[in-house]
């Protein structure tokens, strides 16, 4: 198991860092290609989310500088970037992806988008060929374990999502909902979810702004709302008393010029950003105009952070199922390692064996049927009692944290070569797929 | 006896005058209830007080201290009026304190000014002290409103997560309050000026607009009607209102500090 991980989160970096960090979605293939084509690095995937940007990897050698890639991907220092950065190897990295696909490392822990947002990363590096055997061992199971997560304990039950926090953010700026005007910028499905939750509770009418003008449309009639251009974007937004953003810009889309036009259009009257976008759609500068209210996710984590104590005996419980899979799953991990090694240590012997008889065939001139039986009976059981004990402790330190370092010492003393060892179509017939 | 009315009524706004401290460092239900018994018990002693004042024969409620009292009786039956519409009690916050500094000073003592000269126009004068009071409270709710207003708008911009449990109101109930004050007080403040104006008219045959009384009264009109109209062209709210409401408020105190340096308000001396 050479699993190695690093990356941000909401809870190790501020937004500002995450933003830098962001890899857009139309990016995410080259950005998985380059990781692969690093020096130490078999296979890699990344999840780039609001809230955090991680790079899982399987090494050659467990230890790729994981830290020189960001470095060189992203163009930032050390200093600017080492001090926010976590890093797993191993069982831990097992434990993490776990943890981050069961949305127990989210900002509103037990929130179902990120297993969504997992599956897509996952899908895109396969895609391109950056996730094979060993990634995607990883993730079958972390699917598996955050449905049993999900099934098994309450933690995404009453899930305070960022979408019910903003309309509790809204309800103290306007008190009544009602008649209140929704504007989506950038059709996502977390923007969905925010207006889902805003029109339930009594927003009267809705508009919807995408670069992809189809899909504005599309979204806009699931709520019976209009669809507007992009390009007619801040003629129409001061029309909103609440405008949710996301798109994918790499700067803000809302600067503070447009909030004060907003502002004098609707005569001072408040207006409401929820901005769930990565990096900010709404520069912090007009966030600072009055009767501006902008939320940001870190804002919006805040909020909600409030909320999460009432969840964290469910969040216990799930952590429980966590560590209990990643001891299975580092067991089976360890028993698949030992099995390519005992098959091809059995191919060897058997060549071996196959040859000295070949070889003193000539010499024992020609051999009765029973003869034949009795010398391939002979040779036979020399070659199981010889390979019984290597088996046999194969077997038993499988289980153990030594198994890496007897498969070692089996393989030099019996000169196995190592093209044995990948044979993943093998691990795979052995271990109980999810 | 009515001035042992005003202090029972003292006593009770005393418990909003804690409140008011109480609530802008946490939040309680039970104690904003409390208060809210509490101010309506006082109201009723105010009313008892105000009522003897009247019940007495003569028109001293054109002195400061009486003034003061109508005032404070005012500002209360506004609170109790919003509380009415939008159930909240947190611009006591506000309202609680200025109410208990005008009855505390009313309570202090006796002092009686009677208006010996004004009688012939008793009518008018009681119709200007009850329209220009009502208007001054209304005045005062608008101020309290819009400090309500900073408040909250400082604590949604805060963002802070525990600024989310807040005795206040949503900030567009806070703005409205302080608007509909703003509307509703305004008409009296105008008839309350006409009126005054025709008792002084009566009493010294001509309105002197130099006196400083009535300068600094038509100076808070003006704020006053200034507030509204960029209410209502250009919706300022927050930080601008804000300013205007002091600067309102300021020129109402002040206005009515000016009974002291005034020639017409010195009722005693003419």
């Amino acid at each position: 198991m050479r699993y190695q991980l690093i990356g941000v989160n909401h809870k190790s970096a501020p937004l500002e860092v995450r933003e830098r960090l962001a890899i857009p979605e139309s990016r995410l293939p080259d950005a998985c290609r380059d990781l692969t084509a690093y020096p130490g690095i078999e296979e890699g995937m990344i999840i780039s989310t609001c809230n955090r940007v991680e790079l899982v990897t399987h090494t050659t050698n467990g230890s790729a500088d994981l830290r020189g890639f960001l470095h060189k991907h992203f163009h930032l220092t050390a200093e600017e970037l080492d001090a926010h950065l976590y890093e797993f190897r191993e069982k831990d990295a097992v434990r993490h992806i776990f943890r981050v696909a069961s949305s127990l490392d989210s900002m509103v822990v037990g929130e179902a988008q990120i297993l969504g947002q997992v599956k897509e990363a996952y899908a895109t590096a396969r895609a391109v060929g950056a996730v094979r055997g060993q990634l995607d061992q990883l993730f079958s199971r972390a699917f598996a374990v955050a449905k049993r997560v999900r099934s098994e304990t309450e933690v995404g039950s009453s899930s305070v999502s960022i979408a019910s926090v903003a309309v509790e953010l809204a309800k103290k700026i306007f008190g009544s909902l009602q008649g209140k005007t929704v504007f989506i910028v950038g059709a996502g499905k977390m923007s969905e979810l925010a207006a889902r939750h805003l029109m339930a509770h009594g927003c009267a009418s809705i508009f919807v702004a995408n670069r992809t003008y189809e899909r504005a449309i599309g979204l806009a009639q699931k709520f019976n709302g209009q669809a507007i251009k992009f390009d007619d974007l801040y003629n129409t937004c001061d029309r909103a008393d609440i405008v949710i953003t996301s798109t994918g810009a790499p700067h803000a889309i809302f600067r503070r010029e447009h909030g004060e036009q907003f502002l004098a259009r609707r005569k001072n009257k408040p207006m409401f950003f929820i901005d769930i976008a990565v990096p900010r759609d709404v520069s912090p500068e007009m966030a600072k105009l009055d009767g501006i209210f902008a939320y940001d996710m870190d804002d919006l984590q805040q909020a909600v952070s409030s909320h999460v104590a009432d969840r964290h005996k469910e969040a216990e419980l799930a952590e429980a199922i966590i560590t209990s899979e990643v001891e299975k799953f580092d067991a089976r991990l360890h028993t698949l390692d030992v099995v390519p090694t005992i098959v091809s240590l059995q191919d060897h012997l058997e060549t071996i064996r196959q040859a000295e008889i070949d070889r003193v065939r000539g010499r024992l001139g020609h051999m009765t049927p029973e003869q034949e039986i009795a010398v391939e009976a002979l040779t036979r059981g020399i070659i199981n009692k010889v390979m019984h004990t290597p088996i046999t402790t194969l077997k038993t330190a499988a289980k153990e944290a030594e198994a890496t370092t007897v498969i070692d010492v089996v393989r030099r003393l019996f000169n196995l070569r190592d093209k044995d060892s990948a044979a993943p179509n093998q691990k795979n017939e052995l271990g109980t797929r999810p | 006896m009515a001035l042992l009315w005003l202090r029972f009524a003292l006593g009770c706004y005393f418990i909003g005058l804690i409140y008011a401290f109480v609530a802008l460092t946490r939040t309680s239900d039970l104690f904003s209830r409390i208060a809210l018994h509490a101010a309506s018990l006082g109201m009723v002693f105010h009313f008892v007080s105000l009522v003897e004042l009247f019940l007495s024969g003569h028109v001293v409620w054109a002195s400061v201290h009486n003034g003061e009292s109508l005032l404070a009786f005012f500002s209360m039956s506004f609170f109790m009026l919003i509380y009415a519409i939008y159930q909240t009690t947190s611009p006591g916050v506000v309202v609680f304190p200025i109410v208990f500094f005008l009855t505390f000073v009313a309570a202090m003592d006796e002092q009686p000014v009677l208006l010996t000269s004004f009688v012939h126009v008793k009518g008018w004068l009681i119709a200007h002290i009850i329209l220009i009071f009502t208007g001054y409270a209304a005045l005062v709710l608008s101020f309290g409103a819009s400090l309500l207003y900073l408040l909250q708008e400082r604590r949604l911009k805060s963002k802070k997560p525990t600024s989310l449990i807040s005795f206040l109101p949503a900030l567009e109930v806070i703005d409205q309050i302080g608007y509909r004050s703003l509307l509703l007080g305004f008409p009296f403040m105008t008839l309350g000026l006409l009126t005054g104006s025709v008792v002084a008219i009566s009493v010294y045959g001509h309105v002197n607009f130099l006196d400083p009384k009535i300068l600094l009264s038509v100076l808070m009109w003006v704020v006053y009607m200034l507030m509204i109209f960029t209410r209502w062209n250009s919706g300022w709210r927050g930080r601008r209102a804000a300013v205007l409401a002091t600067c309102a408020f300021v020129a109402a105190i002040v206005a009515w500090a000016a009974n002291y340096f005034s020639a017409i308000h010195r009722f005693a001396a003419s």
